[in-house]
């Protein structure tokens, strides 16, 4: 029997239409558990380098992690993995809600589709039956219309369905995959969805998951519930609210916005308003977003609820979470209201809610600077919030000037020329950046920014502070429980942090210091992102309910897999290091392995290069940033280092 | 003639407005109920059922309640403070018009049984795991008249009664019984 997996993906050739269920290398999991780890396997075995995103070779993965459909509280993650169409490095996003859970119960642990189908169509699993169905109807249909109109007609309320929008069809390249509150958004997979022509995959199962060490394992589902109530109580208090519990930024219960409307940057991420949170706007801002919220949603078995049902004037309702109510809102400098105004049909047109508001405010600003002008915009109206209403619907339709803002800001700035570069100033690695101008370039910072395999800055941070607090009590009141820590120095380090002085950014925490923070709040990125686990339990804030002590006896007990804290290490260590010899594969190299240029003011090129010496060494990488053969050889995969061998990469 | 004794009434309140769809509930009871104890898990097999649609902003927590041969002659369907309510929305029973507590493979009829367990659990495992407290536990005791409660087993002999006529099942039961 297996235990945790299901043992079953299935393999779908677009093309051919055909479909197999193939069962599966038990050995896998012990080296690569499952999710993005088995997915980045079967691309790199798969996917050669010269295949191009929207080649039918390229394969699109739909991957439950190991854990998803355990009861382990919060494991509900759908992986989705390919190559991005705009970084052309591998994408990998991931998304809540029920999809995954409800395949492992359907029998798969993955969905591997390949191929490009002629027609429109959608896919449709059922346990054991799996078929594509004709879906020329469902062709412009908003993600959510669609997947309401796939569960009538299926006659299956309980399916579960991630959707393209029109922004997908039209292969945007920050097209999204949506799933009711959930969504796969950055990168671009939507687009490659878009590409196969694959408007949705519904799916509904009522099978068993199974688990090795049953009571071992609720006893610990059980702690991390307890655990979940104590946090949910007693909220950090030594940092701004929205980073003081577990889940995802509570934004759809938080109205205090100071943190993310003084420090981020509005507009076309240029301008910090340090003075916008007064009193005014927190009691209009307060009003709007309780008007909207309707009910809080939680994913599939975790018991935060990140997300809320938005009911608005005017617009159709939708559901939310996390930051894109604030996206929208800053990137045009108008007010929640616009925010939530324009989420809604964002949502239904499936687009990437960073990228998105980011490209429409570079267009604007091309457009003010003359660079683009009313013979590109003809018909544009004359208001801002109109503009975002408008170059949305050009780039989802990509009609006109949206045509060529639907490949994002990079490759938009590349077509229009003129100096336009300039203006795509906030990417890495051709991939929009949070809006974020600061002052000192921060050590740890800079490290997550430069070398993160997923260009998103959430999906590498976490754990370990931001700053300093701002006093000694606040600082030891904090490190007194603080157990997730894999190692006891991790403390000191934190308690010698300083705001001001020789222990503060650049230089503090040192460079071996800061190899060591940044490896460990990777590692539990790619511990959540194979196990399907939800970073807001778990890699994300700080003291989560998972982590480098619990991890490893849990996954034993679920699967039965002999496993200690330093074998997890070992296999985190393994998926992240396959995932960069992918990408080096594809040309990935340290002169890409920058932050943006304005990131921040104050920048030390001497103290950033030994950075990425050591933090390269320290990962079993050469100066390039790429794996050597020998911890290649360490890690298991000598496959890898033979493969970049032959094609003289090392 | 039927005595009075004193029985303790299991009181689950659901308030839906708490219910944030997490769906918990379900996995915990088709893990609590699993053989052995935990050992897999699968909704569609949990005694309670979220009826779920955000869109209509629709959260309802069903028990499994008594399995029922034949449907209603007729359907309900509640509008509640506007909101409309699905049809049969309400009702518990495993009822041959919709596939809700059934046993997947089987068909055979699940019913909440409250999580009866030695010992005794402190709360049903669905309160437990409920942190919204959507779901919570209440316990009184009434005078009651003694009624006879089938079992699991009766349960289930009684819907393939239903299903196949009795006769069929003892002859089903007598030719397994010289087979094995
Ligand atoms: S923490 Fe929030 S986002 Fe994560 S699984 Fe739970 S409800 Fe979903
Ligand atoms: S556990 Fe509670 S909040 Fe979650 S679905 Fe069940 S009743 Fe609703
Ligand atoms: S009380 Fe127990 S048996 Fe009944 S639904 Fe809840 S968990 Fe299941």
């Amino acid at each position: 029997m297996r235990y945790a997996e299901t043992g079953y993906n299935l393999e779908i050739d677009l093309t051919r239409g055909n479909i197999e269920r193939v069962e599966t290398d038990p050995k896998l999991a012990e080296l690569h558990l499952g999710g993005l780890g088995t997915n980045a396997k079967i691309l790199w075995d798969r996917v050669p380098p010269e295949v191009e995103p929207f080649s039918p070779d390229n394969l699109l993965i739909f991957s439950a992690g190991l854990l998803t459909g355990t009861p382990a509280p919060g494991a509900n993650r759908t992986i989705v993995s390919t190559i991005s169409p705009q970084t052309k490095l591998m994408a990998y996003s991931m998304m809540g809600g029920f999809w995954a859970p409800e395949l492992k119960h359907a029998g798969y642990d993955k969905v591997i589709l390949r191929g490009k189908s002629p027609e429109l169509v959608y896919l449709w699993i059922n346990n054991d039956k799996v078929e594509l169905r004709d879906a020329s109807h469902l062709q412009g249909k908003g993600t959510l219309e669609t997947a309401e109109l796939i569960r009538q007609e299926l006659k299956e309320p309980n399916a579960q369905v991630a959707s393209i929008g029109l922004a997908g069809e039209n292969r945007v390249f920050f097209a999204s995959i949506e799933q009711g509150r959930s969504s796969c958004s950055r990168l671009g997979i939507g687009g490659v969805m878009g590409d196969k022509r694959l408007k949705a995959i519904a799916v509904r199962g009522t099978k068993d998951v199974n688990i090795a060490r049953p009571a071992d394992f609720i006893e610990h589902c059980n702690d991390v519930l307890s655990y979940v109530k104590i946090r949910e109580k007693n909220p950090l208090g030594m940092v701004p609210p929205i980073l003081a519990g577990l889940g995802s930024p509570q934004e759809m219960k938080i109205h205090d916005e100071e943190w993310h409307t003084t420090n981020f940057a509005w507009g076309n991420a240029r301008h910090r308003r340090k003075d916008f949170w007064t009193k005014e706007v927190e009691q209009s801002w307060k009003e709007t977003q309780e008007s909207a919220r309707e009910r809080f949603l939680s994913c599939y078995n975790c018991p935060m609820k990140c997300g809320a049902s938005v009911s608005y004037p005017g617009v159709s309702k939708y559901m939310m979470k996390c930051y894109s109510k604030l996206t929208y809102t800053m990137a045009s400098m108008s007010d929640l209201d616009f925010g939530f105004r324009i989420a809604g049909p964002a949502q239904e047109y499936g687009v990437d809610g960073f990228t998105t508001p980011q490209t429409i405010a570079f267009a604007l600003e091309l457009y003010e600077a003359g660079i683009l002008t009313d013979q590109d915009m003809p018909g544009m109206p004359s208001d801002t919030e109109g503009r975002f209403f408008w170059l949305l619907d050009r780039i989802v339709r990509r009609e006109g000037i949206g045509d060529i803002l639907a490949d994002g800001t990079y490759w938009a700035a590349e077509r229009i020329g003129k100096g336009a570069e300039a203006f795509a100033h906030n990417n890495i690695k051709k991939h929009e950046q949070l809006p974020l101008k600061l002052g000192m370039m921060n050590p740890l910072y800079f490290l997550m920014y430069c070398t993160g395999e997923k260009i998103n800055i959430t999906q590498i941070e976490g754990q370990f502070p931001q700053a300093p607090f701002a006093s000694k009590e606040e600082t030891e009141d904090f490190l007194k429980d603080w157990i997730q820590v894999p190692d006891e120095k991790f403390k000191q380090y934190f308690r010698d942090w300083e705001n001001r002085g020789d222990h503060s950014i650049p230089h503090y925490p040192t460079v071996e210091m800061s190899c060591e923070i940044v490896d460990w709040m990777e590692k539990m990125h790619y511990i959540d992102d194979a196990t399907g686990m939800c970073a807001g339990l778990s890699s994300f804030p700080l003291k989560p309910a998972y982590h480098m002590h619990n991890w490893a006896t849990i996954l034993s007990a679920a699967t039965g897999i002999d496993l200690d804290e330093a074998g997890l290490s070992q296999i985190a260590k393994r998926n992240r290091t396959l995932i960069r010899a992918f990408n080096v594969r594809r040309g990935l190299r340290r002169g890409d392995e920058r932050p943006p240029e304005d990131h921040w003011k104050k920048r030390f090129p001497e103290l950033e290069a030994k950075l990425l010496d050591e933090y390269y060494k320290f990962k079993g990488w050469n100066n390039q940033g790429i794996p050597t053969k020998t911890s290649l050889h360490e890690l298991a995969m000598d496959y890898v280092s033979e493969d970049l061998e032959q094609r003289g990469i090392i | 003639m039927m005595s009075k004794v004193k029985k303790k009434v299991k009181v689950i309140k659901i308030d839906v407005d708490k219910c944030n769809g997490c769906r918990a509930c379900e996995i915990i009871c088709a893990s609590f109920h699993a053989a052995p104890k935990y050992s897999s898990n699968n909704p569609a097999r949990a005694r309670i059922r979220l009826i779920r649609d955000p869109v209509r902003d629709v959260f309802v927590p069903v028990y499994a309640g008594e399995y029922t041969a034949s449907e209603c002659m007729g359907r309900d369907k509640y509008v509640i403070d506007g909101k409309e309510y699905d049809e049969c929305g309400f009702c518990r029973a495993s009822c041959p018009s919709r596939d809700v507590f059934k046993e997947p493979d089987s068909g055979l009829p699940l019913k909440c049984d409250m999580c009866e367990d030695d010992p005794s659990l402190k709360e049903p495992m669905c309160v437990q795991w409920c942190l919204a407290e959507a779901l919570t536990y209440e316990e009184r005791e009434e005078e009651v008249e003694e009624d006879v409660m089938l079992g699991d087993m009766e349960l289930g002999l009684k819907s393939l009664v239903d299903k196949h006529g009795l006769q069929q099942l003892v002859e089903s039961v007598a030719r397994m019984s010289q087979k094995s």
